[in-house]
């Protein structure tokens, strides 16, 4: 049976993991290749390493890390943050990537997901889209609103149709992240992730919320979450890939349990 | 042990040649140079995309090569559209011909309720007499991501479960294909590569 997938979420600054609330007061949580290890050791299904260094400088630093990373990881490999053009991708995916997340350039130019799914293949593209729900729309979830540049600007697109819209110009899975929940701990937005689950034919992430096991357990059900997304739950050793999925595997949601 | 993996441009072939030289072998890429297919020792035909991608095989001479080179017991191990590529066809790309050395054709997975494709890890059914696979649990996951897929039969190796039964692998002699990515499958994938990589007629 195919399983719900746990990724493991490394934001990295520099060269390292950082962890920070909204992206303020980071603190060093350790080196990406080391981190992405042990959680693909513990379970992980997927690792994805999202760059938050905006500067020229940290492109190099970014190759170099993504390099070093994939070098020994031997499960699927996301990288993304800056990702601008189809070269940007290409160069991600020579250092060892097999798959980018793209957010807001391809709002700036949705060519772009075409361009990268016809040279990669749509395995190869995700699309992450930043939603917030949207109280002043007659439907304040599937009419959630687009941000971009981490959560800074508005957009004009709505979540259900700029995911459809990615979809059908080749995006292979949506990464989904709420803005009313992230950084909460207080759960996933699961009726967000299904409105835009159930609206794709592509697997969708669930991003943002994440505090329990139940959290868990609810976006896969209630949420119809083909992945979820975990960053700060696995930080410092507070829970890692195998607990967390022993209390799913107990719950009755079918996941890989690493031996 | 040297590996001479084929490059026909469909996507990426960093994941599969860095997973190969972690199990010590020396890889060795060819896009069109036969002689490299003549003189292999281990051919690997990778492949992410669209079925249609695998014409360069014929345009360049490849596939000529590659039937010869196998017809000569050469070990060949097809991943994902490289295994595909093995069946006579797919409906992905009718008009294109496989290798044809099975004789079926590969389909899109059938309408349902469930999303295609299919991707992410799942679980194998392994067939015990299976080289290939010998010494991987039962059950064992493995990741995929594909729409299209091959069916099962008497050649079929390992056998997996999205919206119908499918082959997860194939193999009878030394070709053999999976249809998932060994490369990205954590222990069980490279213990796979490394029983390829020991195959021996």
């Amino acid at each position: 049976m195919i399983t719900k997938r746990i990724i493991a979420c490394l934001d990295v600054h520099d060269g390292r993991v950082v962890k920070g609330v909204q992206f303020v007061d980071l603190i060093d949580a350790g080196d990406p290749a080391t981190q992405a290890a042990r959680h693909a050791r513990e379970g992980a299904d997927e690792i994805v390493l999202l760059d938050i260094t905006a500067t020229h400088e940290g492109r190099q630093t970014l190759l170099d890390t993504v390099r070093r990373t994939a070098r020994e990881l031997f499960v699927p490999f996301c990288v993304g943050g800056g990702i601008r053009t189809a070269g940007d991708a290409a160069q991600v995916f020579d250092a060892g990537a097999d798959k980018v997340s793209v957010n807001s350039a391809a709002l700036a130019d949705p060519a772009l997901i075409d361009a990268i799914g016809r040279s990669f293949g749509a395995q190869a593209v995700v699309v992450a889209i930043d939603a917030r729900r949207n109280p002043e729309a007659a439907d304040p979830v599937r009419d959630a609103q687009v941000f971009v540049q981490g959560g800074r600007k508005l957009t004009s697109r709505r979540a259900v149709e700029w995911a459809r819209e990615a979809e059908s110009r080749g995006a292979g899975e949506i990464l989904l992240t709420s803005m009313n929940a992230d950084g909460t701990r207080a759960g996933f937005d699961c009726e967000l992730t299904a409105a835009v689950s159930e609206s794709v034919n592509i697997p969708v992430i669930a991003s943002g919320g994440a505090g329990t096991v139940e959290h868990f357990v609810d976006v896969f059900g209630r949420g119809k979450a083909d992945a979820a997304l975990a960053a700060s739950i696995f930080h410092f050793g507070i829970s890692s890939a195998r607990a967390l999925k022993e209390e799913l595997f107990k719950a009755g949601v079918s996941v890989r349990l690493p031996c | 042990m040297r590996v001479t993996v084929i490059d026909y441009k469909a996507g990426n072939l960093t994941s599969v040649l860095k997973a190969l030289r972690h199990l010590g072998a020396e890889t060795v890429v060819t896009d069109g140079n036969l002689s490299l297919v003549e003189a292999a020792e281990r051919i690997v035909l990778p492949g992410v995309g669209h079925f249609a991608a695998t014409e360069r095989l014929d345009s360049t001479g490849l596939t000529s090569a590659i039937r010869a080179t196998i017809a000569r017991g050469i070990p060949f191990l097809g991943i994902c559209v490289g295994m595909q590529w093995l069946y006579a066809g797919s409906s992905e790309a009718p008009a294109q011909p496989g290798l044809a050395h099975f004789a079926e054709k590969c389909a899109r997975f059938s309408e349902s309720k469930e999303k295609v494709p299919h991707v992410g890890w799942n679980s194998l059914e392994i067939r015990p007499d299976s080289r290939l696979l010998a010494g991987v649990e039962p059950g064992e996951y493995v990741y995929f991501t594909h729409s299209y897929k091959a069916p099962v039969t008497a050649d079929t190796a390992a056998t997996t479960y999205y919206i119908e039964p499918f082959a997860a692998a194939v193999e009878r002699g030394n070709v053999m294909g999976v249809q998932f990515h060994p490369e990205k499958s954590g222990a069980a994938g490279l213990k796979i590569l490394g029983s390829f990589l020991m195959w021996k007629g």
